[in-house]
């Protein structure tokens, strides 16, 4: 049923329907909203879980951790700091291959404390394990909240999976959301099958200790996972849409860029700036477009190839920093293309927006319009010069 | 694909980790024993048993030489002895 919905309660609304059994959580900005709407329609009983109120996001990773590896399907949700505070037990989750979704609220990470987006805190966590999926808008949002218990819980995957929706932008905007009816829902996603459990009739030991003769191979087990997910992904969403027509790749989106001359790629809700800045400059006839990435991790480096080999410029629009090096989407679609025979013939990198600095149509123009010149490494958009000239001498 | 992941009960009876003893290993000497039990008490692997005195002795399948049980026997009837043939 479509409805007029806070990007929090549209998320709240969808993880009612996944039925999940426990819920752990700990408030956060600008994750609370959906916590909140997730207790009170537990206390309300809207929905029949458990929710275990914890002291510290440290916990409730470490309560859904137990919920699962004890066969139930669990759910949680965090933002910036509590993200890193979980940050063990997120390593933990995907090392004991133990299938959970999560919505991270894209926020950025202190010191100067600041709650406002940016993706600096699940990139932070990249190599955790964990399947990381950004969303545009609030629908797809939702939606890949779907499709994340799905692959999450795929017997051949077996991966949590990190739902990424910009903090404020998409957790507190309000849009025309469609929260399918729980009938739908249940075709879609049958109750969770553990392969293996805690179960006191048939002990069995989890997350055990493993020496230099055991660790490399449950590395390389999650890596090729993670390697079959890129062919997996595309096959949820193909039977997603089918049950509730909404089209979704799961990988990238190409918007208008198959004859641009110039494509910023980007990820999460800058994609819909974008996408308007894109229209308005195409009606002005100029050949711009937009490679959006769904899915960080796995990275579908041979789908951006494909996407970008015959494009002459690329920008990538990065929402975070790796300090001192590279911007972390940039360094990767930069390798992407080593030792390949077709290649842009410029591919510049950008940072923006980091501590919800605002990127507006203006932000993105000024990005189209570098380039045209030469080439900029991790250039910083909208940077204001007067603020760097404190003196602490 | 998953690599090891679980392990079914009863792994640390199935290890063997007695080979990994230190230089020392314990000798019950089955003399002065009055059967308090604090060497099965104070073991940390748990292998040391014994029904009455003087019938207390461990499992060098489990036993690391740590020396706790000597240390803490009240008639010193555990002696820790140089290791000269491994288990």
């Amino acid at each position: 049923m479509k409805d007029f919905l806070e990007g929090s309660r549209a998320i709240a609304e969808i993880v009612r329907i996944c039925k999940p059994g426990l819920i752990s959580a700990y408030p956060i900005t600008p994750q609370t909203h959906i916590v909140e709407e997730l207790a009170q329609f537990v206390a309300d009983g809207k929905l029949d879980s458990q929710f275990v109120n914890v002291e510290s996001e440290h916990s409730a990773a470490s309560v859904v951790l137990g919920g699962v590896a004890a066969g139930v399907r669990s759910y949680t949700a965090t933002s910036s700091q509590g993200l890193l505070y979980m940050g063990e037990v997120i390593f933990n989750i995907a090392g004991m291959r133990l299938p959970l979704v999560m919505t991270c609220a894209n926020r950025a990470v202190s010191a100067p404390i600041n709650i406002w987006n940016d993706q600096q805190d699940s990139i932070a966590l990249r190599d955790s394990g964990w399947l990381q999926l950004y969303a545009e808008d609030i629908q797809e949002a939702a939606d890949l909240h779907l499709i994340g218990y799905r692959i999450s819980e795929d017997k051949s995957m077996m991966l949590p999976v990190m739902v990424c929706m910009d903090g404020f932008i998409l957790t507190h905007g309000i849009e025309v959301v469609d929260i399918p009816a729980q009938e739908q829902v249940d075709r879609f996603l049958p109750g969770y099958q553990p392969l293996y459990k805690l179960d006191v009739d048939n002990p069995i030991s989890m997350g055990l200790l493993a020496d230099p003769d055991y660790y490399l191979e449950t590395r390389y087990a999650i890596e090729e996972t993670m390697k079959s997910a890129l062919d997996f992904i595309p096959k949820v969403t193909a039977e997603f849409s089918k049950v509730f027509g909404r089209n979704y790749n799961g990988l990238i989106e190409e918007y208008r860029s198959k004859d641009a001359e110039r494509v910023i790629v980007a990820m999460g809700s800058v994609c819909g700036t974008i996408k308007d800045v894109v229209d308005e400059l195409r009606a002005k006839g100029k050949k711009v477009g937009l490679l959006k990435v769904t899915c960080y991790r796995p990275f579908p480096a041979a789908k951006i190839y494909e996407a970008l080999k015959g494009v002459p410029k690329v920008a990538i629009l990065d929402k975070s920093v790796s300090l001192g090096s590279y911007a972390p989407l940039a360094a990767e679609i930069k390798a992407s293309f080593f030792g390949k025979k077709k290649s842009p013939k410029l591919i510049s990198s950008f940072v923006a927006g980091l501590g919800g600095r605002d990127i507006t149509r203006d932000s993105i123009k000024e990005i189209f319009r570098l380039l045209s010149t030469k080439e900029k490494a991790g250039e910083f958009i909208d940077l204001k010069p007067e603020l760097l000239k404190e003196n602490y001498e | 694909m998953f690599g090891p992941l679980t392990a079914k009960a009863g792994t640390s009876r199935k290890n063997k980790t007695g080979s990994w003893r230190t230089e020392s290993r314990p000798k019950f000497l089955q003399k002065n024993c009055i059967g308090c039990k604090l060497c099965a008490v104070i073991c940390p692997e748990g292998c040391i048993e014994g029904a009455e005195k003087n019938t207390y002795h461990c499992d060098y399948a489990y036993c690391k030489g740590c020396g706790n049980c000597a240390l803490i026997c009240p008639k010193q009837d555990i002696v820790m002895t140089k290791e000269e043939v491994k288990d």
